[in-house]
């Protein structure tokens, strides 16, 4: 009772009395606080001024500041400020920065790159990130790539070589992998001993007899495999004709597949499907010619080259 | 009752200013020398040159863009991060065991606030006077004596914060060369923004408000107060024998001690010593037969006080714990020829007992000896690791994307990322070997060997590659890496080998 008493004796009231007894508190915001809202306005007001800040017209207020940058081009534009001409320059500075290592890239032969420790570090860097932005996408973060789809680049089996030539080479120029569709040409069976041969070749469980037909098919005209994976079998890297007497698997699921009779089938499904899906693009044109070359020993290091 | 005071006062209280008189004693000659020692560190220690070979020749550098540390013979890297960890840790645990025995000398006599604002006092003393001419000064209405007294200390005070913005900036970089690069414009923007803002806040916390940081801002002391023990060494006013039964009391005119209380505000006259030795005992027997304490009540404990308050209040949070009261009261009992000691540093359990015995340091307690203990095994861990660190750093990495290939004759290669980080003051060349696996296995590429400079660090990617019986049978091996003809230093690291069909 005393307690509320006191309250209503120490408690400012507005002043006004409505129906008689009716009153309001006035309870004003503390100082600091109020002030620290007028300095937020004024920082503002100061804000709009020197920045870009309101749409105006078809365009917008530009504030007091202006930006140069180089663009992409080379033409040299001033731009009221703004956070992507910031980003331009300074990309640009990295990019100054950069430079002496990319002339020194540009200037080197490959073996003198790969054999010089402050160059090597630079390569697994900048490669690193080179790879990451333009072909993890495809060949995964590690260069590990996906069965079925895009190869492996760490392993030393090459589609179309591993010497630092012919990676430059794919790098420019991309590729394109083909195999026909020998459904249209052999029956089931034939496709199966076909399979049962090609899994002979990498000591795969197999049906023997059905291997010693499909090695007979495979040197024949019928089939014709060997024009493109040779007589041996061992592939040619001018075609892009994969080696089938290894333990590497790009098309076929043969290492994820857990009988042999899955592995087996697995083959099957390659010859009879033919494949066209082994499309590497050309970077000539989206990459520089030092990025390219970064790239060319970045993948060189990756564990596979020739 | 409490709230309708609380309502009445509202929570915010305006500053009361505080004018310290300055006072001379044991405790003041101990905080002034400690202030002087710290100054001279502090402000002198980026000066010291150094001869180095790679660096610039400065004792202490903190060569951020170089990521290493540079403290006299010593260059930390920042794999070293260790040692600043542990260095917190002793400080702490230095905090606490101090605090434990004599309460917050920390607070009093070391920390930084407490020394810039004892010499930004100093300088407020320099220029505008004792005690009663600054209250004087602050209560007169502005004039020209007032704007240059005033405007000429926070002028001082401003540069003694900028030069101490400018002295931290000088330990992250050669000191004579930022001088000179700051005063044309040239230095660092992170050098004209740091120094800006310690300019700032040492003017702000040292020079504006001073005691409000200990009180309101810092949590030190807020956390010391709870490591008190009854045992504890603190500030403290002997309140039974300052307040006898009737309370304090002023000495009365016209007894003959009113005199020497206006001569104990100066030095004390070496006349009275012979005179009133005798007097001051006969005034104080006359004093205590009444029932009256033996505090004078000459109100100097509070005059000197940095933070305001009334040590005869017993102990209290915002007490600092400098002693300068001590000194005050001390200086006071000697010029009427009272004991010393009415207020001096005493635990809570000796002035509460029958008959205080003399005050001393127990440190014979559990927590006292723990703290103590862990101060020097940690202290001599420091050293140790400091003293015996390897000349160099190593990390290897496995490389997980993929975690192994399958070979095209069915080998399973692992591959590995060795970092190698140069430590010692000249280039080594490190050779890589591994050991539990066939030495044909282990390749380098072109790094077998590696020579990296001083500080400096390299990369190398090493690869494994094992026939598939052995790749199921290897779960782990050792590489060694060896600075050339250092055979000593070689360190060893376990790594693992993958292969298909394993499961960690």
């Amino acid at each position: 009772m005393s307690e509320q008493k006191l309250q209503s004796q120490t408690v400012q009231t507005t002043g006004h009395a409505w129906d008689g007894d009716l009153q309001e508190y006035n309870n004003p915001l503390p100082v600091w606080w109020v002030y620290t809202f007028y300095a937020t306005v004024v920082f503002a007001l100061v804000y709009w001024t020197i920045y870009p800040s309101w749409p105006f017209g078809k365009g917008w207020i530009g504030g007091v500041s202006d930006i140069t940058y180089v663009n992409s081009e080379g033409e040299t534009k001033t731009h009221s400020w703004n956070t992507r001409a910031l980003f331009i320059t300074d990309m640009n500075e990295a990019a100054v920065a950069q430079k002496p290592y990319f002339d020194k890239v540009a200037a080197m032969p490959y073996e003198q790159i790969a054999q010089d420790p402050d160059m090597s570090g630079f390569i697994i860097s900048a490669g690193k990130s080179l790879f990451a932005e333009n072909c993890a996408a495809c060949h995964q973060a590690g260069g590990q790539g996906v069965i079925g789809f895009f190869p492996n680049l760490t392993d030393d089996d090459w589609l179309y070589g591993g010497s630092y030539e012919k990676l430059h080479e794919t790098l420019v120029g991309g590729r394109r992998g083909y195999m026909p569709a020998f459904s249209e040409v052999l029956n089931g069976d034939q496709v199966d001993q076909l399979a049962n041969y090609v899994a002979s070749l990498s000591g795969i469980g197999h049906d023997a007899d059905k291997a010693v037909a499909g090695d007979v098919l495979f040197h024949s005209e019928t089939a014709a495999c060997y024009y493109c994976h040779t007589n041996d079998a061992t592939g040619r890297q001018d075609m892009g004709a994969p080696n089938l007497t290894d333990n590497i698997w790009l098309w076929a699921d043969v290492p994820g597949a857990r009988t042999a009779e899955s592995k087996v089938a697995a083959i099957r499904g390659v010859i009879s499907g033919g494949l066209n899906k082994g499309v590497m693009p050309a970077w000539s044109d989206r990459l520089t010619p030092e990025q390219i070359k970064v790239l060319t020993v970045y993948v060189h290091e990756l564990g596979g080259g020739q | 009752m409490q709230t309708g005071l609380e309502d009445q006062l509202g929570l915010y209280q305006k500053r009361i200013p505080i004018f310290t008189r300055s006072v001379k004693g044991r405790f003041r000659r101990f905080k002034s020398s400690v202030l002087v020692l710290a100054y001279a560190i502090y402000f002198l220690l980026p000066w010291l040159p150094w001869s180095r070979l790679d660096a610039p020749a400065q004792a202490v550098l903190f060569d951020l863009p170089g990521r290493r540390f540079l403290i006299f013979g010593l260059t930390v890297y920042p794999q070293d991060v260790i040692w600043l960890a542990l260095l917190l840790f002793i400080a702490a645990i230095l905090l606490f065991f101090v605090t434990g025995l004599v309460g917050r000398a920390f607070c009093g006599y070391f920390c930084f606030q407490t020394l810039w604002t004892d010499f930004f006092i100093w300088i407020e003393h320099r220029i505008q006077g004792e005690r009663p001419a600054r209250v004087r000064l602050y209560r007169q209405p502005w004039n020209r004596e007032k704007l240059i007294k005033v405007g000429g200390t926070h002028a001082l005070w401003i540069l003694a914060s900028f030069w101490t913005g400018l002295t931290f900036v000088a330990y992250f970089t050669y000191a004579p060369q930022l001088v000179f690069d700051f005063v044309t414009g040239q230095a660092a923007a992170a050098a004209y923004i740091t120094t800006g803002i310690i300019t700032l806040s040492t003017y702000a916390a040292a020079g504006l408000m001073r005691e409000q940081i200990c009180t309101y801002v810092c949590p030190y002391g807020r956390f010391q107060s709870v490591m008190y023990e009854p045992e504890t060494l603190a500030v403290h006013y002997d309140a039974r024998r300052g307040e006898g039964t009737l309370g304090r009391a002023v000495v009365r005119a016209g007894r003959g001690i009113v005199v020497e209380r206006r001569r104990a505000e100066g030095a004390v006259a070496e006349e009275r010593r012979h005179s009133s030795l005798s007097a001051g005992q006969r005034a104080l027997a006359e004093r205590r037969e009444k029932g009256i304490g033996d505090c004078v009540d000459c109100g100097l404990c509070v005059q000197v006080c940095p933070v305001g308050i009334d040590i005869r209040d017993g102990l209290q949070y915002k007490c600092i714990s400098c002693g300068l009261c001590v000194d005050a009261c001390n200086t006071i009992m000697d010029s009427f020829g009272f004991p010393r000691g009415l207020i001096r540093y005493d635990s809570e359990k000796n002035l509460a007992s029958p008959a205080p015995a003399a005050p001393k340091v127990h440190w014979k307690r559990l927590k006292t000896v723990g703290y103590g203990m862990a101060l020097v095994l940690m202290s001599a861990y420091l050293v140790y690791s400091v003293a015996t660190r390897g000349n160099f750093d190593r990390a290897v990495n496995q490389i997980r994307q993929p975690l192994y290939v399958v070979l095209s004759n069915g080998d399973i290669r692992n591959r590995y990322q060795i970092r190698i980080t140069n430590k010692a003051s000249q280039e080594q060349t490190y050779v890589i070997s591994a050991r539990g696996i066939p030495a044909a296995a282990l390749d380098l590429g072109n790094f077998s060997k590696v020579a990296i400079k001083s500080g400096h660090s390299a990369l190398v990617q090493a690869s494994v590659r094992l026939p598939p019986v052995v790749a199921a049978q290897t779960q782990q091996f050792e590489l060694i890496i060896t600075p050339l003809g250092k055979s000593a230093e070689a360190r060893t690291e376990n790594v693992r080998f993958d292969a298909p069909g394993k499961r960690p």
